[in-house]
């Protein structure tokens, strides 16, 4: 009994200590999850007289990606979503966060366009609304237009095959709205 | 030597002005409500730094919405409100208590309960030893005797 005690109050502490280190503190749950997406609308970064906005994601599930060509982690995922537009599963639509014009289009010229079409987030406001703080950000966002998961940091191989694209399978079978 | 030191002077002097804008207030109480909130709210990005002293680029910004939302004339609870609209209870250095959160707020106090029943057993215990029950004359000679052998 007297040995046992410290062996188990060091157990606890050896438990505890090792759930905090599968946790990562970087992740920030996001309070959006559930939530309709917040109101935006912006000028595309190719066509500045056109706009992207909440109609543009409307009665389709959708994928909002949050980058920039200063973002290095974005060049990190940016071939799996080249892949993953490449599949036509889903549209991706960008939102290109604090960047200059010139330099997010040779980004894409460079590394490929896997976008339907990117909002320029200039001052980075409706970032803020986002509740971006770690370029990249990926939303899956439902038909109805609310967001459903979250990817913070750069979306990867596995991150793709084993929670993005079943939720998206999941979603594009619910009811789209009337 | 001396140069190295003006210029050692110079780089922490310089690391302390940054980060900080100057901001213009209509008047000081909202200075001072501004400046006591941005010590409170975390910044995401270091996230052990607060929007005050942290250098990221979001820091700025959201010092930004804040000084807006004080300027503006709205209260602290409203700028708090803004930011755990968009970033969760995250921002706050001081967590509400939920049920997710209970651990963090009840377990300093569970520790404090498990401890004091602790050294309550304990201290009961030794008071027992100490009760030991007198011994009889009988062992008491046998005691003296066997102190007698061992000296000798």
């Amino acid at each position: 009994m007297r040995y046992l005690i410290p062996l188990i109050v060091f157990l606890g502490v050896v438990i505890f200590l090792a759930i905090g280190l599968t946790l990562d503190p970087r992740e920030v749950p996001s309070p959006f999850i559930g939530k309709p997406a917040p109101r935006f609308l912006l000028p595309q970064v190719a066509e500045p007289g056109d706009t992207l906005g909440n109609e543009n994601l409307k009665g389709q599930v959708s994928l909002l990606n949050v980058w920039a060509s200063w973002c290095v982690s974005c060049r990190q995922e940016h071939p799996i979503l080249i892949q993953l537009a490449k599949q036509d599963i889903v549209p991706i639509y960008g939102l290109n966060y604090k960047d200059e014009r010139e330099a997010a289009l040779g980004w894409l010229r460079q590394f490929g366009n896997p976008y339907r079409t990117s909002a320029f987030d200039a001052d980075g406001k409706v970032g803020i609304e986002w509740g971006v703080y770690g370029v990249p950000e990926t939303f899956v966002i439902d038909k109805q237009g609310v967001i459903r998961y979250k990817q913070t940091g750069p979306v990867t191989e596995e991150i793709l095959q084993k929670k993005l694209l079943p939720l998206i399978r999941q979603l594009q079978q619910e009811q789209a709205p009337s | 030597m001396m140069k190295r030191r003006v210029l050692l002077f110079g780089l922490v002097f310089c690391l302390s002005a940054q980060g900080m804008e100057i901001r213009q207030f209509d008047d000081a109480d909202k200075q001072q409500r501004y400046e006591s909130l941005i010590k409170e709210l975390r910044c995401l990005v270091c996230q052990n730094q607060s929007l005050a002293d942290s250098d990221a680029d979001l820091a700025k910004d959201l010092r930004d919405e804040v000084y807006n939302i004080i300027q503006s004339g709205k209260n602290e609870q409203e700028a708090v409100q803004f930011l755990v609209d968009r970033y969760g209870d995250f921002v706050l250095y001081r967590p509400p208590l939920k049920t997710t959160t209970s651990l963090l707020w009840l377990g300093p106090l569970v520790l404090l309960l498990v401890g004091a029943a602790f050294l309550l057993r304990q201290s009961k215990r030794r008071s027992l030893e100490q009760n030991e029950p007198e011994l009889t004359q009988e062992e008491r000679l046998r005691l003296q005797s066997l102190k007698d052998k061992l000296e000798r």
